[in-house]
C-alpha cells in the first residue's frame, strides 16, 4: 500500500503530462459553432455587383444551400477559389457568397479576375451578417438546408478532399430528406 | 540601500502607468447617448473574448471580427438590449467560449472547482504527512538501555565493544 502511494505522484505528474501533450496537438480554431442546428439569421444587405439590389434571407432559403464566407484580404480563400469555380458544376448545391469585411471595388475586380462562382454575393461591409453566424474569419463555408436551418459550419478552405470527407455526406443526407419531405 | 529601494519603487511605478497606457483599444469612434451606455460599452468589450485571437479581449483587438464585434455591440446598446439579452445572444453564436467568465455549468464544473479542488487534496496530503510522522517528545527520550549505552559511550577510559559502532543509537530509535 504505501508503495503505491509512493509511486502516485509519479503516475499523476505521467497522466498531466499526457493531458498537456494532447492540447498542443488541439486546433484552437476548431471552436463548435453554436449555431447549428438554428434558423439561418435575418439580413437585409446589397449584393456586391449591384448596391441597389437588396437581398434578403429569402431569397436564400428554399434549396440546399452553401454560404462561403470570403474576402480579398483573405489569402486562404485564393486558394480554395478553383474548387469553388468547381462546384457550380454541382447541381445539387447553391453556392452563395458573403463578402466579409471588404471594399466593394476590390472585390468585384477579384470575381472579374477570378471569375465568379456565386448566385450572387452578400455585401457585408460591416461584418455584421458575420457576426450573426458566429463568423470567426474567412474562409468559412455554411450548409443550410431547405428549411433555413444551419447545419454546419466549416472553417477553413475547401478543397476536393475537405468535400469528400466533411459536406457530400451531409448534402446526400439533406437531398434524402429533401425528398422525404421532412 | 535607501537607493535601491527608491529605485524598485520607481520602476514598479512605471511598469504600471506603461502597462496601463498599453492598455489603449484600436481607434474606433462611438458616440453614446449617455455616459452609463459608455461605460457598459466598455465594460462589455472587456468582458466578451474576440474569436479570432483568443487572448485577447474586444477592446483590445483589433482583427476583423472584433471590429465587427463591437459595431454589433454598439448596436445592440443603442437598440436598448439589456447586457443579459447582449450576452445569452453573443453566447448563442460563439457559445461559451466567447466569455472570459463562463458561467457556472456541468461544462464548466472543473474549470470553476478545479482549483478548490486541488488546494483541498493539498491540504489532505499535508495533513496525512504531518500525522504519520509526530516528532513527540516521547519518541525523542532515550529509554534505560540507551542511556547506559550512552554513559558508556561518553566514558572514554572505559572501552566498549558498541564503540565501533556509533550508528548504533540511531538504529535502534527507529
Amino acid at each position: 500500500m504505501n508503495k503505491i502511494i509512493r509511486f502516485l505522484p509519479l503516475v499523476l505528474v505521467i497522466a498531466l503530462g499526457v493531458v498537456l501533450y494532447r492540447g498542443l496537438s488541439l486546433n484552437p480554431n476548431d471552436m463548435p459553432s453554436a449555431l447549428i442546428g438554428n434558423a439561418m439569421p435575418d439580413f437585409s444587405l446589397s449584393t456586391l455587383n449591384d448596391e441597389n439590389k437588396i437581398v434578403t434571407k429569402a431569397d436564400l432559403v428554399g434549396d440546399i444551400v452553401l454560404i462561403n464566407v470570403w474576402a480579398t484580404w483573405c489569402p486562404t480563400c485564393k486558394y480554395e477559389h478553383p474548387y469553388l469555380l468547381e462546384l457550380t458544376n454541382n447541381p445539387q448545391v447553391k453556392l452563395y457568397g458573403i463578402n466579409y469585411k471588404d471594399e466593394r471595388p476590390a472585390a468585384k475586380e477579384w470575381l472579374t479576375h477570378y471569375k465568379d462562382p456565386y448566385v450572387f454575393s452578400i455585401f457585408d461591409e460591416e461584418g455584421l451578417l458575420g457576426v450573426k453566424l458566429g463568423v470567426f474569419g474567412a474562409p468559412e463555408t455554411f450548409v443550410i438546408d431547405h428549411h433555413g436551418v444551419i447545419r454546419k459550419r466549416f472553417a477553413g478552405a475547401i478543397d476536393t478532399r475537405v468535400w469528400r470527407k466533411e459536406f457530400e455526406p451531409l448534402i446526400k443526407q439533406l437531398i434524402t430528406e429533401k425528398q422525404q419531405g421532412k | 540601500m535607501l537607493n535601491r529601494v527608491l529605485f524598485i519603487v520607481v520602476m514598479v511605478v512605471t511598469v504600471f502607468f506603461v502597462a496601463n497606457s498599453a492598455y489603449a483599444s484600436p481607434v474606433e469612434t462611438f458616440e453614446f447617448q449617455d455616459e452609463v451606455t459608455k461605460i457598459r460599452f466598455q465594460a462589455l468589450s472587456k468582458e466578451l473574448r474576440c474569436p479570432k485571437c483568443q487572448n485577447q479581449n474586444l477592446a483590445d483587438s483589433n482583427s476583423t471580427v472584433a471590429s465587427a464585434l463591437r459595431l454589433d455591440l454598439y448596436n445592440l446598446l443603442i437598440q436598448g438590449k439589456s447586457d443579459t439579452e447582449i450576452v445569452d445572444l453573443m453566447v448563442g453564436r460563439y457559445g461559451e467560449f466567447v466569455l472570459y467568465r463562463p458561467r457556472v455549468s456541468s461544462v464548466t464544473y472543473i474549470l470553476w472547482f478545479g482549483p478548490a479542488l486541488l488546494i483541498l487534496i493539498g491540504i489532505i496530503v499535508v495533513i496525512v504527512i504531518l500525522r504519520k510522522k509526530p516528532a513527540t517528545k516521547e519518541n525523542l527520550a532515550l529509554d534505560s538501555q540507551q542511556q547506559e549505552k550512552l554513559k558508556q559511550l561518553l566514558q572514554p577510559d572505559q572501552p566498549t565493544s558498541d564503540i565501533t559502532n556509533p550508528n548504533i543509537i540511531n538504529e535502534e530509535k527507529e
